[in-house]
């Protein structure tokens, strides 16, 4: 029986805490992005990072939530009654049914980057599953000013998914693959995601190897999402989330044309780019659970007027 | 917060901007009465401040929902007065085509 490889699958991630014991914490915050493409849940205990997970998004946007929450959880013995707070946000937001509140993920993302790449964060690139946004910050991380195309998929990660399966080629490895030729070739013309496999195969049969391709279809995603970024001007630092934020054969060709270079998450560093709309929701989760703790304790206070009037 | 609703396609560039900090200050939110095909609406954003936003139905289909009143304002552009750009006196809409 013939066996299908799937080149797209990415790896899902798990990350826990070593050390940090939840049950100790007055809160556990939880974030949950749920994207086109991919479903991400970070766990906060007190603020501080103590779990996440990161999973492919299936049919059902409920489901695809309880399961990014459970990988990142369960192997903590945590479970939905232990959350103090949640926020959900992403394409799939309205439908995390055990979200308090629901943030849009340009908030997320640049609260996410600005937690990760530090306060000096102003301009991020977030390339998503089938959309792309720019978004500029403040030093709190705080969107100053957004644009986002998602009326087409293309120079999205999904995109990247099609390419990795029409080429038989590992999607986590294109990027690397990108680089191993011997000149760059022009940008494919087209980077349609309908049209991107039939683009992909002419290309091969015109006698272009496969790495050849890959360049050239990082190229033309680069290009396209180049062209966004410039209409919004980047202010440094620059740094670029979600999955395609992995993809080096993209990425590099971004900065090489808008002449910036992208803050890079140190060798040893936990965070993952494609988490930052879920870490971003987390700390919103934090941020709304201490402003309800304070408005409830100053509410149980006597008030000015009882005060007053005593 | 200035937010960019819209896309771009092979025609051309579709966006809308709206100053947020500028929109958050007016009351009166007739730029929502003022278009004929509905695109704005009046949301909280995630600052928790009350602002106009393009409608969710109507940020891929700018280019042919405002082509009518482009089309009696001689094609459109920033410096014609459409009808939402009109009611928005503190000028926190623009369009970019």
């Amino acid at each position: 029986m013939e066996q299908t490889e799937h080149y797209w699958r990415w790896s899902e991630k798990t990350w826990q805490a070593s050390g940090l014991d939840w049950r100790h914490a007055a809160a556990v915050t939880v974030g949950i992005d749920v994207g086109s493409v991919s479903s991400q849940a970070v766990l906060l205990a007190d603020g501080r990072l103590l779990a996440f997970h990161s999973t492919r998004t299936g049919s059902s946007s409920p489901d695809s939530a309880l399961r990014a929450f459970k990988g990142a959880s369960e192997p903590l013995g945590l479970t939905l009654d232990d959350v103090t707070y949640a926020v959900g946000t992403g394409y799939g937001r309205v439908n995390v049914p055990f979200a308090d509140r629901t943030i849009t993920e340009i908030a997320c993302h640049a609260r996410g980057a600005n937690y990760m790449g530090g306060p000096s964060i102003r301009t991020i690139l977030d390339m998503g599953g089938q959309d792309c946004k720019v978004i500029r910050c403040d030093e709190r991380g705080k969107v100053l000013n957004f644009i986002m195309n998602d009326k087409c998929a293309a120079g999205t990660g999904r995109g990247m998914e099609v390419i990795a399966d029409a080429l038989s080629v590992p999607i986590e490895d294109i990027g690397r693959r990108s680089f191993e030729i011997d000149e760059e070739p022009p940008p494919v013309s087209n980077v349609c995601t309908v049209f991107a496999k039939s683009e992909a195969t002419s290309l091969l049969r015109a006698g272009w190897s496969v790495n050849r391709v890959l360049a050239a279809y990082c190229s033309a995603m680069a290009q396209r999402v180049a062209g966004l970024i410039e209409r919004m001007q980047v202010e440094r630092e620059f740094f670029i989330t979600g999955g395609i934020g992995k993809n080096i054969g993209v990425t590099r060709r971004i900065e090489r044309l808008i002449g910036v270079e992208a803050i890079k998450l140190p060798a040893d560093s936990v965070f993952d780019p494609q988490i930052a709309g879920a870490l971003g929701a987390a700390l919103f989760a934090h941020s709304l659970y201490r402003k309800a703790q304070k408005e409830a304790s100053s509410a149980g206070a006597p008030g000015v007027a009882e005060v007053a009037g005593a | 917060m200035i937010a960019n609703y819209g896309y771009e396609d092979g025609s051309g560039f579709y966006y809308i901007t709206i100053d947020g900090d500028v929109c958050a200050r007016c009351s009166h939110h007739a730029c929502t009465t003022a278009c004929p095909q509905g695109v704005y609406v009046i949301e909280m954003d995630d600052y928790d401040d009350l602002v106009a936003v393009v409608a969710d139905g109507a940020r891929k289909r700018l280019r042919e929902l405002c082509a009518v009143c482009k089309g009696q304002n001689g094609a459109g552009g920033t410096e014609r007065k459409l009808p939402c750009t009109a009611a928005c006196p503190a000028g926190a809409i623009r369009h970019s085509w």
